[in-house]
């Protein structure tokens, strides 16, 4: 089976988001492979593991992204690809990554994508279900359990805390939930091992792409944290009164109602 | 991290070396493998370890062995072993890393450590081709757990005076062993334990010998204050009948092998006390900064932070100091042949070169360590004092260091007897340097320091250095061989050096990081190497002072005091402030930064 992987450079979950000047600040940030994307590098492995193939992990992003791809490896994925936008993308957006995995992906025959499903940081959901759409696949969203039987895939899906079972045929594109599984450490012997397995650097340029096939649909226009929760406040009196006053704050205070 | 290797360091000739910051080997030399073990080992600790503490602490021992295991499979037990016996032979930096990370583990640490150092080493080391290839693959996994048995009721620091006894039965099979050892970590599970007793008396001798031995068997689990998820026994040998081919090393030559794991034991402990240091850090700016008290969080009061910049600042020289030895291992094996690299031997001795650096950098992280726990436990309050937080379990867990491995007093008085030998060998020039002093002092004037960055610190090094000449010198002309009776000033001289290869390590790292990146990138580090130079200095100058006012009188003693006087006289810098500035970043990042 050839497996591939779409994996994301992102913030450490422990890092304060600092922003000044519109930009979140990323000096002295530490980095992590997105965690959502650890489920669909651990899910490659095992069904890899399973029913033979390969395992290629594909990132877009910038240099620093390599520890990330060696990371994978170190786990075990065979093969990673780094898709290099440092000199060609500004600003992207998911538009901008679903475009270029579009390219990456038109002369692989993948038979099973998994990627995670969101990254923490944009949280938008989107290259996945963007990609399999323009690849002409099958995809199913937050995936908590995953059977491959030649060539149909049985896929217990999270709805909002139900399970939806699906059977659906490969090739398929799958993001990955929490529960799926438990992505395993890189162990010592993994991690010495990644040194040596292969990891090909690209530019958009040799996918055939120039920056206007690119550019971002989307427009930044402000980043912000949001406000800091203030205490609550606890009513006191009869029942009647605490309603009453309950309504005239909603009204008058928080305008909802 | 090439042109290090080239050059090769005497063990203790930081004290009459010039050396640059290039010759030193740091945190920030580490490579991405390095980082991603670091990484491996903190989130195996973090994520398996730490979730069963309570049960060890129990001595539910099942979870120890469990995590033994577990810790096998990721190849955490392995990086001390040779591949071809099932181990990753990785560098001493990584397999220090490893060490280091464990420190979060608690009393599990000294399983882990007990097992994959002192445990396994000997056979690493000493082994030959069977015994290596009997014992190492399984040791790697974890399927076999090691201990190490050396201390006895009557031996504790005069470690080869025991009364265990092993006779060479009549038919030349089997060596009888008789005896008791007792402490024995890891001794609930492990099956692998290297003895040592007496052969025909005297004739000191190492053993391997396996729990399933007719005659073995183990006392009762000690009630211990700290590291209560260790296991501690005694180990009963009652007419343990171990096979010749188990004799480890040479007959009577088992103390070579017990000062060559007791050196790399002792640095293995200083790499868990840097560890635990930063866990204490840690979880003390977590608890300031959630604490309120006068409706405010209690990491807002400058005293608070001066604690946290103090205990930072003591970390980082330590943190610096360990790693420039292990780093000193990694050179010195780097001008070994791969023939000789194989020889286990030939890597105690790379490693037994630096006895005193081990000797140093032991007492002082494990005192590090335990001065950021007891500090941590007193930002606590009495939250501290209650074993519902983490902290308390810490302070406990913590004093055993200075204990074992050879008490903090013991290995002070390794460094300056290993120091004299040294000198007297003619290895070190340091009755030459000395001498030099002598003349030097005589017509020294005061020097002008200038501004720039770390200048005032090497200065205070470079004077540092001066003093112990100066104090050794005295002490070693006017004792001469009655100079190891003389505890109080030896252990003042091994203060000072620590604090010298301390302060160095500090300056010399912060040094080579600002070369390459610049100074802006690396203000924490400056304000911990000055922070500490300044402390260290005075320290040193206390005890120079109180040295030689113990050896000298009158006249004599008025001129030493004045050469002193010439030798530290500098501008002090506002310690206070920069204390600030070091605690602002910590309390921010809640967690000891560089």
């Amino acid at each position: 089976m050839n497996i591939y992987v779409l994996l994301k450079r992102t913030f450490d979950t422990e890092e304060k988001i600092v922003v000044s000047d519109g930009r979140i600040e990323d000096e002295s940030a530490e980095y992590i492979i997105n965690p959502y994307d650890e489920y669909a590098v651990e899910e490659a492995i095992k069904q890899r593991d399973e029913h033979g193939g390969e395992v290629t992990v594909v990132t877009v992003g910038d240099e620093e992204s390599e520890k990330q791809l060696r990371t994978a490896l170190a786990m075990g994925a065979d093969k990673a690809v780094l898709i290099n936008t440092e000199d060609d993308v500004e600003d992207g957006d998911q538009y901008t990554t679903a475009k270029i995995l579009e390219s990456f992906f038109e002369d692989k025959e993948a038979d099973l994508i998994l990627a995670g499903n969101v990254a923490i940081d944009e949280a938008s959901g989107q290259v996945g279900p963007r990609l399999a759409e323009s690849l002409g696949i099958n995809y199913v969203t937050t995936i908590t359990a995953l059977e491959i039987d030649g060539e149909s895939a049985n896929i217990d899906k999270d709805v909002e805390g139900d399970v939806e079972k699906i059977e659906t045929a490969l090739p398929v594109l799958v993001t990955c939930q929490q529960g799926l599984n438990e992505p395993r450490y890189p162990s010592l012997p993994g991690i010495m091992k990644a040194k040596k397995k292969p990891l090909e650097e690209l530019e958009i340029d040799d996918l055939d792409l120039d920056e206007d096939d690119v550019e971002a649909k989307t427009e930044t226009i402000d980043i912000f944290l949001p406000p800091e929760k203030e205490a609550g406040k606890v009513l006191e009196g009869e029942i009647d009164d605490q309603v009453k006053e309950l309504i005239s704050l909603l009204k008058n205070d928080a305008k909802v109602l | 991290m090439s042109e290090t290797k080239e050059k090769l360091f005497k063990g203790g000739g930081f004290l009459t070396e010039d050396l640059q910051a290039n010759d030193v080997i740091t945190p920030e030399d580490f490579t991405e493998e390095h980082k991603m073990i670091g990484k491996t080992t903190d989130d195996f600790v973090e994520g398996e370890v730490v979730p069963k503490i309570d049960h060890m602490e129990n001595h539910e021992f099942e979870y120890s062995i469990d995590l033994i295991k577990k810790a096998g499979e990721l190849g955490l037990l392995g990086a001390d072993i040779p591949e071809e016996y099932g181990g990753l032979n990785l560098d001493k930096i990584s397999s220090a890393i490893i060490t280091e990370k464990f420190a979060r583990g608690g009393g599990f640490s000294i399983t882990h450590g007990g097992h994959v150092g002192i445990g396994t080493l000997p056979i690493v080391f000493f082994g030959n081709e069977k015994q290596k290839s009997t014992y190492l693959p399984k040791l790697a996994t974890g399927e076999m757990i090691a201990a190490y048995a050396l201390t006895e009721p009557s031996a504790g620091s005069d470690a080869m005076s025991g009364k265990t006894t092993a006779k060479l039965n009549e038919a030349g099979t089997h060596y009888i062993l008789n005896g008791e050892k007792q402490w024995i970590t890891n001794s609930a599970f492990a099956d692998v334990f290297i003895v040592y007793a007496q052969v025909d008396g005297d004739q000191f001798t190492a053993f391997i010998v396996e729990r399933e031995f007719p005659g073995v068997s183990t006392g009762p689990e000690e009630k211990k204050m700290g590291i209560k998820s260790s296991s501690t026994r005694t180990l009963i040998l009652e007419d343990v009948e171990v096979p010749v081919e188990n004799l480890l090393g040479e007959k009577g030559k088992g103390h070579k092998i017990a000062f060559n794991i007791l050196n790399v034991g002792r640095y293995k402990l200083a790499m868990g006390g840097v560890g635990g240091s930063k866990v204490g850090i840690e979880v003390a700016t977590k608890y300031v900064n959630e604490r309120k008290q006068f409706n405010t969080s209690i990491s807002s009061f400058s005293l608070t932070q001066e604690k946290l910049a103090t205990m930072a600042a003591k970390t980082y020289a330590n943190e610096s100091a360990v790693y420039r030895t292990v780093g000193l291992f990694e050179q010195r094996m780097g001008a070994l042949s791969d023939e000789q690299l194989k020889d286990g031997r030939e890597v105690a001795k790379a490693i037994a070169e630096y006895q005193i650096e081990c000797s140093l950098n032991k007492f002082s992280a494990t005192e590090c360590m335990d001065y950021v726990v007891d500090e941590a436990l007193q930002l606590h309050g009495g939250y501290g004092f209650m074993e519902d937080y983490e902290v308390a379990r810490m302070y406990r867990d913590s004093r055993i260091n200075r204990i074992f491995e050879g008490t903090n007093e013991i290995n002070r008085l390794i460094v300056p007897g290993t120091l004299i030998k040294k000198a007297m060998k003619g290895e070190l020039p340091l009755l030459q340097a000395a001498q030099k002093l002598q003349e030097e002092l005589m017509m020294m004037m005061p020097e002008e320091v200038g501004e720039a960055t770390l200048e005032q610190e090497k200065y205070l090094l470079k004077n540092a250095k001066k003093m112990i000449l100066l104090g050794a010198g005295l002490a070693a002309q006017k004792y001469q061989q009655k100079l190891a009776d003389e505890q109080e000033i030896l252990v003042n001289l091994a203060d000072m050096v620590n604090e010298v290869y301390n302060m160095e390590s500090a300056i010399l790292r912060t040094e080579k990081a600002i070369n390459k990146d610049g100074e802006d990138k690396h203000k924490q580090k400056l304000l911990y190497t000055q922070v500490y130079v300044q402390e260290a200095f005075n320290r040193i100058e206390a005890d120079a002072k109180e040295s030689l006012i113990a050896v000298e009188e009158g006249d004599t003693l008025r001129m030493m005091l004045s050469s002193l006087r010439k030798l530290t006289r500098h501008t002090p810098i506002n310690v206070i402030a920069k204390k600030r500035s070091i605690a602002a970043k910590i309390i921010e990042e809640e967690k000891y930064v560089v």
